[in-house]
């Protein structure tokens, strides 16, 4: 059992923070520490510019095959990158739903024209992608989706209609990936596919959702007879929830250090204000921040151990916890943000409501608790999954 | 990245998890709690002489296994789950540490080579607060040697050991100053040792009495007149390790026994292992005794590294006061929820979860409970210039 990373892993984190060093600066020096959670509105178009800059140097879609220009980095790699990214400051990646999710899918169950079609683009940093998943009655329960596709057999074109939300960068977006309903007799996760649609058309409507920060990042997306071609869908029709979940499966793993880095330079923030204020002689506080400190700690050894490989080759018990693990600590680290500082955080930058980075993660971060499967969800699935506890009885939409 | 367990470690592991879960059963574990050593001594002879486990942490060198704290903690981890009586944690966890860290190298031969033949040792650090903070024996050093007076407390299996090693302050010393360690045998002249009752029956502390113990000065560790108090503090982080992986074992037993209650429990015509608000209970405790043990061997791997020369006790420190602080309050909330999960009968003698409840209680304040804990690791953070 070893703690650290192999010397030649090392050796990439050096070229990699080297680059990062020499690149993102000049132009590039005013986004860097923007645009991560919660700030996914700042600077569009400087980190569209960004995008493209790493496409041109090969930083972007580092664990893709080599055959689809990618660096076919191994996971270590693809950690360390993360890390470094996040240390350096490097602003928040804009094509990171091309990048994780559809090009990995694509890779895996997409046909040789749709490859050749989408992933270049991604891989330059041209194309920026969104996720339509969640509807207003597909929340936890992803497999209510209402949302219909119906083929037009003599244009040989899908039309989508139907409500998506939650959507991150919709308005941003060149494409946006739909779960739809290709059978309108099925329920629940069958009769689905996986529809990759051209957000620039008239059956496409976005509207911005405004959050409790004030700001915008999520959107409500509207199909209404959105056009989708024929070759624009991954799988067959009827296959959309196993690509769905496939493509979730890809999300996991090699961005966890880059966002614990995130976290660490937030918590590194909370010290210095307790040390400037007067709050590291609260006893209290200093128990506080010291839980804050373990806890971060953790969860970077959790991750550590997931990375590793399972010692049995069971499945992976301990990678199931990760989700509900940094989102309570991290919503903590929002409310002793505000503890320490006391009084003043109450009061905002300027009207009519800007926030500092802490108060604008404090709130942000009870969101935190609720996407990507709520602490309640989660616990269900650990329960269920890793320690085989049985299914409550589910209610008759199934 | 390889943080996890080697080929070699799994079967350390294994071998320690078939023995001890055979050995040490519940109504084994209900035996040993009720003989007058707080173990059984076959059993101890057995786990010394066979097993050999006491010798994991001693170096090659000297007749040991020379294994490091990856090791040791993939052991105690095992006896943590199973509750193992015995005086493991004190020779091995406690007592080497101190003679690796302190000893002269003549005094490691001789004292881990007593240990290895399967003599009881442990640690008198005194008292509930940790790294020499509290130490009640004085010790008047003259050109003959010295004379120790006082009370040491808390003392770990003190009932039965066959030494001790002892910390001390001299006269007229005060805070961190002062701090001496001495090796002294059970059958020294003016030396007494007074068993406590304790809560948790299955691991047993005595009061040292010291009046007018006269030692030699080949008695120090180490054999030369400097202050000792950094040294024990760095002892005492070693020491928590091996019990973070105690409770590391316990926090995971106390979830397994629990899901495995309410699996057969039946109520509403359903097992209670379907409703959300039992599940979600179990949830928790699994993120607690899986974090945990990523703590654990953390802390482990930086024990390994210390032992080295590879990192500075400062580190040291940090790992331990992390492991130690979240171990100490995941194996006591696994515990605690463990007794809720089983209803009544979580309350009743006859279940196994009340002695999981007993141990986590007296492991969480040994060694520095988890608020101290972080009270150190507050230091390292807020009064200092070092940034992390």
């Amino acid at each position: 059992m070893k703690l650290r990373f192999s010397a030649s892993d090392e050796a990439f984190r050096v070229e990699v923070a080297n680059w990062l060093r020499d690149n993102l600066c000049g132009e590039f020096e005013s986004i860097r520490f923007r645009g991560g959670p919660g700030d996914e509105h700042s600077f569009v178009e400087e980190r569209k510019a960004w995008e493209r800059k790493l496409g041109e140097a090969g930083w972007t879609c580092i664990g893709w095959p080599q055959a689809w220009g990618g660096r076919a980095a191994s996971i270590e790699q693809q950690v360390v990158f993360n890390e470094e990214y996040a240390r350096a400051g490097g602003p928040g990646r804009i094509g990171h739903i091309g990048e994780t999710l559809m090009g990995p899918t694509l890779i895996a169950y997409g046909s040789e024209a749709q490859k050749v079609k989408y992933l270049p683009a991604i891989r330059s940093g041209d194309a920026i992608w969104c996720q339509g998943y969640s509807e207003p009655s597909a929340g936890s329960d992803l497999a209510n989706v209402k949302t219909k596709a119906v083929f037009d057999e003599q244009a040989q074109v899908w039309h989508i209609t139907g409500q998506k939300v939650w959507t991150s960068l919709a308005h941003e977006s060149q494409y946006c990936f739909v779960v739809a309903r290709t059978d309108p007799q099925a329920k629940g996760h069958k009769g689905l596919g996986f529809f990759m649609l051209d957000m620039d058309q008239p059956g496409v409507t976005i509207r911005p959702i405004e959050q409790l920060t004030g700001t915008s990042e999520f959107n409500e997306v509207f199909f209404d007879s959105a056009v989708c071609s024929a070759d624009d869908i991954v799988g067959k029709p009827g296959e959309g929830w196993q690509v769905a979940m496939a493509l979730l499966g890809f999300e996991r793993g090699v961005s966890t250090l880059g966002q614990q880095m995130l976290f660490q330079n937030e918590f590194n923030d909370i010290v210095q204000l307790a040390k400037r204020n007067g709050a590291d002689r609260d006893p209290m506080l200093r128990q506080r921040i010291a839980e804050a400190h373990i806890g971060l700690r953790l969860m970077r050894y959790n991750t550590l151990r997931v990375l590793s490989g399972s010692d049995q080759g069971e499945l992976q018990a301990e990678g199931m916890i990760y989700k509900l693990y940094w989102s309570s600590w991290h919503r903590n680290l929002g409310k002793l943000a505000m503890d320490v500082m006391g009084a003043d955080s109450e009061i905002l930058e300027a009207e009519p409501y800007a926030l500092n980075r802490l108060q604008s993660m404090f709130l942000f971060t009870r969101a935190d608790t609720i996407y990507g499967g709520t602490n309640q969800i989660q616990r269900n699935l650990i329960a269920e999954r890793a320690l085989g506890m049985p299914r409550e009885p589910r209610g008759n939409n199934e | 990245m390889e943080f996890k367990f080697t080929d070699e470690q799994i079967m350390i592991r294994d071998t320690a998890e078939a023995f001890v879960s055979e050995v040490s059963t519940s109504a084994a574990v209900r035996s040993a709690m009720l003989m007058p050593a707080g173990y059984d001594a076959d059993l101890w002879r057995q786990i010394s002489a066979d097993m050999y486990w006491q010798a994991l942490p001693v170096p090659e060198a000297l007749g040991g296994l020379g294994l490091g704290y990856v090791e040791l903690a993939a052991t105690f981890e095992q006896t943590g789950r199973f509750l193992l009586c015995s005086p493991l944690m004190a020779t091995a966890a406690l007592a080497v540490p101190a003679i690796r860290l302190a000893a002269s190298d003549k005094q490691q031969a001789l004292y881990l080579g007593r240990i290895l033949e399967g003599q009881v040792a442990t640690l008198a650090h005194s008292g509930i607060k940790t790294h020499g903070s509290d130490i009640n024996v004085q010790a008047n050093v003259t050109d003959q040697g010295v004379c120790l007076n006082g009370i040491s407390r808390h003392v770990l299996n003190g009932q039965t050991a066959d030494f001790f090693i002892v910390a001390a302050k001299e006269t007229f010393t005060s805070g961190e100053q002062g701090v001496s360690l001495w090796f002294i045998d059970s059958n020294t002249q003016g030396l007494a040792m007074k068993a406590l009752p304790t809560m948790d029956q299955t691991r047993r502390l005595a009061e040292l009495q010291l009046n007018n113990v006269v030692l030699s000065p080949q008695q120090r560790l180490g054999g030369e007149a400097k202050c000792q108090a950094e040294l024990l503090s760095t002892i005492l982080d070693l020491a928590a390790i091996a019990v973070s992986a105690e409770q590391v074992g316990g926090a995971q037993q106390s979830l397994d026994i629990s899901v495995a209650y309410i699996k057969e429990r039946v109520q509403f015509g359903r097992t209670i292992a379907s409703y959300q608000a039992i599940k979600h209970k179990c949830a928790d405790m699994m993120l607690k005794a899986e974090s945990a043990r990523s703590g654990l061997y953390y802390a482990a791997c930086i024990a390994d590294e210390f032992l080295a020369g590879a990192c500075d006790a400062e580190t040291l420190a940090e790992a331990a006061s992390i492991t130690k602080a979240y171990s100490s309050e995941a194996f006591f909330f696994n515990a605690g929820c463990g007794i809720q999960l089983h209803g009544g009968v979580g309350i009743t003698s006859e279940y196994d979860i009340q002695l999981y409840f007993k141990r986590a209680k007296a492991l969480e304040s040994f060694l520095g409970n988890a608020s101290e804990h972080r009270e150190r690791l507050a230091k390292q953070l807020l009064d200092s210039e070092v940034t992390w």
